[in-house]
């Protein structure tokens, strides 16, 4: 099994790397936690010393807007020096790069690193290979795993639908080159859901997809039947080109989640959407941007929920939550 | 010369129908006689192989050495020490050196730095295309008249099938044996693991089955057109095996080995990340390793190579799809094929036979067994001794196996490479 190098010797979070091997306790914590950062009369995130005096890189390999902005406003709401790095890799032995980076950086006294790649595996490296005393958080690594998103996805759900074990939720699109979907089917299996079902076209499904723990539909109108959580995801232009995909209007006219799909789904059900959003290609703005959809809740919530992961992980290191 | 008397081993030759204790008799570097020595028989040296098994020394088909652009990674003197301790007194070398072995002059030095070696017999492998490109074809007939024992283009695509069969017809007509290696480029696109369920959770670019038995469907096909005699090497999946049965029953003059680590390892070894476990083609299902072991006992495949590729320790420093695929597999190879036996995968005789008789009839070499008159090349070991891998047992420069640090079952006590004692044990 997953030796979980995630956690210390005492049990507690160390590094945040993949949502798989960890247990319901803690990923309820986790968003516990997080609500214990928000103001319960008007949703503001209060500013607390827990991180005083650390000093958390975000190490970004890939581009980023969202998840770098929001991981830098909860470091900063929990008091921690932040410091950002863009690094575009060119050279062919980034391997050896990467440590030389990682290497560099430990030497200028830093206690976490939040790290986005775009290759499989990258953060969990980098946890292998750094200082004792450094906590690594995944921030995405290729197609692998959005750790942080699928919680402060969980986080959003559950300020709508507490009960997990009544739900059924449908991922839709990309799951084949989604870090984000991977992430999330771990997540909601461990907090108990009754079904998780992703709907795509076979060339955006992984292979024995079924073993990730889902249930699979290739059409969106039977799809949809009593789902509680819709999930899309981004389609990537790129896909096009590589023939998994005919073309965008094709992908829209099957997959593409408009009102009149929407009514398919439970009454209640609410559209979720990691962003960006292709309006028309994944997703109808009316949708969107209607009653149902809860995709800037999202984005709110990831400073709450990156708080919460980044405090727990340091623990370790003298912070108490 | 030397006279060498080997006595009291239990002699296994599955070339000669020989189990059984008894004494080799090694007379100008020739094995002279074996029961009864011959007339005049003085031992110079006599070995005592009392609970030791004596077979003949093991055939490799797929190593690489490195040295030359890669010393980093391993010279010839410290890969070919590790092959002598590991019992291995042929080794065929991989094209993919570096300058590519698509040039007499790349032979000649290669001949030459293994001389220098003193060690097992090194047989390069000539390129099949020049510069491996996949375009033009090598100048075979002179890379095998100065040295070379077959053509392959390792691990590099061919360009298309009109390319390969011309190659294939023009191996056949130098009565060359063509060394396949089955990868459809297009379909394992850059992978790194298998397309399974493993790679689906952790999001690995993964290598599916069909890129395999495809590339072999199409193999065999052109085998047939061309008459070329065609080896598979380093097969991975139960649907090759199932192919190569199938094509030899059939009657094509076809062979398969399969690496030593596909048949203990699966692609659940790689969890979570691990490099060390990188290997192409990559590790399969237990039901593919069940199959591949299934092949080897009934013949479908015939032997078992090492596929040894020592790295560097940045090699496999990284983020696991951009770390370098291999394993430095030399000196696990009787162990892990002993574990076989204990694990009734295979009989000893068969596993003895898949290093020795086997690949030398592949190669059509006058060596693999203990045929008097053949060139003593000897292998005597200890089934029962444990050893663990660690830097004081280690030889080879590559550190790069996922096994360090466990403890092993058999080790090798003596190497004899054409009469002459290239490794022992005690004298270490």
């Amino acid at each position: 099994m997953y030796p979980n190098i995630q956690l210390n010797s005492d049990g507690k979070l160390k590094h945040f790397l993949s949502i798989e091997g960890f247990d319901k306790t803690l990923l309820t914590d986790i968003l516990d936690t997080a609500a214990s950062f928000v103001n319960p009369v008007d949703g503001q995130i209060k500013k607390v010393p827990l991180l005083r005096g650390k000093t958390i890189v975000n190490l970004f390999f890939e581009n980023s807007t969202r998840t770098r902005t929001t991981f830098e406003l909860a470091a900063k709401r929990l008091s921690a020096d932040v410091l950002n790095m863009n690094i575009t890799t060119s050279s062919t032995s980034k391997g050896e790069s990467l440590l030389d980076t990682i290497r560099n950086l430990e030497a200028m006294f830093v206690d976490m690193f939040v790290v986005r790649h775009a290759i499989s595996g990258a953060a969990h490296f980098i946890a292998q290979q750094t200082a004792p005393h450094i906590s690594v958080i995944n921030a995405g690594d290729g197609q692998h795993a959005h750790p942080t998103q699928a919680m402060l996805d969980m986080f959003t759900i559950r300020q709508h639908k507490p009960d997990f074990s009544k739900l059924r939720v449908a991922i839709i699109g990309d799951i084949l080159h989604s870090r984000v979907a991977r992430s999330e089917i771990q997540a909601l299996n461990i907090l108990g859901v009754q079904e998780v079902r992703v709907i795509a076209p076979k060339t955006l499904l992984p292979a024995k997809v079924e073993a990730l723990g889902v249930t699979v539909s290739h059409n969106l109108t039977e799809g949809l039947q009593d789902i509680d959580v819709i999930m899309m995801l981004r389609l990537q232009k790129e896909r096009m080109t590589s023939a998994l995909l005919p073309g965008e209007s094709e992908y829209f006219k099957c997959f593409g989640l408009t009102e009149e799909k929407l009514k398919i789904a439970k009454p209640d059900a609410i559209v979720m959407h990691p962003g960006p959003i292709n309006r028309g290609v994944e997703i109808d703005s009316k949708v969107a941007d209607g009653k149902q959809s809860v995709i800037l809740q999202q984005v709110s919530n990831g400073i709450a929920v990156r708080m919460a992961i980044m405090a727990m992980a340091m623990q370790h290191n003298g912070a108490i939550v | 010369m030397t006279q060498i008397h080997i006595q009291h081993g239990r002699i296994i030759d599955p070339a000669n129908h020989i189990d059984g204790v008894g004494d080799i008799y090694i007379v100008d570097g020739k094995i002279a006689a074996l029961s009864n020595p011959p007339e005049g028989f003085k031992a110079d040296i006599v070995i005592d192989a009392s609970d030791k098994i004596v077979c003949a020394g093991f055939i490799d088909l797929s190593s690489r050495l490195r040295d030359m652009g890669h010393s980093r990674k391993g010279t010839f003197k410290s890969e070919t020490r590790a092959a002598a301790s590991a019992g291995v007194t042929t080794l065929c070398l991989q094209p993919d050196t570096r300058p590519v072995m698509d040039a007499t002059s790349i032979v000649e030095y290669t001949k030459d730095l293994a001389e220098r070696t003193d060690y097992p017999q090194i047989y390069p492998i000539a390129a099949l295309t020049q510069k491996l490109e996949g375009i033009e074809l090598s100048s075979m007939l002179a890379l095998k008249q100065a040295g070379c024992i077959a053509v392959s283009n390792a691990n590099a695509p061919v360009k298309n099938l009109l390319i390969l069969r011309r190659a294939m017809e023009y191996a056949a007509s130098h009565d060359l044996l063509f060394i396949c290696h089955p990868n459809d480029f297009s379909l394992s696109n850059k992978g790194c693991a298998h397309e399974g369920a493993i790679a689906s959770r952790y999001g690995l670019p993964s290598i599916p089955e069909a890129a395999e038995t495809i590339a072999l469907a199409e193999c065999l096909e052109l085998a047939e057109l061309t008459g070329c005699r065609v080896h598979f090497g380093q097969l991975s999946c139960k649907g090759s095996v199932i192919k190569i049965h199938q094509a030899k029953k059939y009657g094509l003059n076809v062979s398969a080995d399969v690496a030593i680590h596909q048949l203990h390892l699966t692609e659940h070894d790689i969890i979570p990340f691990d490099s060390a476990y990188h290997v192409l083609p990559p590790l399969r299902t237990k039901e593919d390793k069940d199959y591949l072991r299934q092949g080897l006992a009934s013949g479908a495949i015939n032997s078992i190579c090492s596929d040894h590729q020592p790295h560097d320790l940045d090699a496999k420093l990284g983020a696991f799809p951009e770390t370098e695929s291999g394993i430095s597999s030399l000196e696990t190879l009787l162990p892990l094929m002993l574990k076989l036996v204990s694990q009734h995968a295979i009989s000893l005789e068969q596993g003895i036979a898949a290093l020795t008789q086997q690949p030398a009839d592949i190669l059509r070499l006058p060596t693999g067994a203990l045929t008097v008159g053949f060139s003593a090349d000897v292998c005597i070991f200890d089934p029962e001794l444990e050893w663990q891998i660690n830097s004081d047992t280690w030889k080879s420069r590559g550190v790069n196996t996922p096994f360090w640090g466990q403890t092993m079952k058999g080790r090798v006590t003596q190497t004899l490479q054409a009469g002459k004692i290239i490794f022992s044990l005690e004298a270490r």
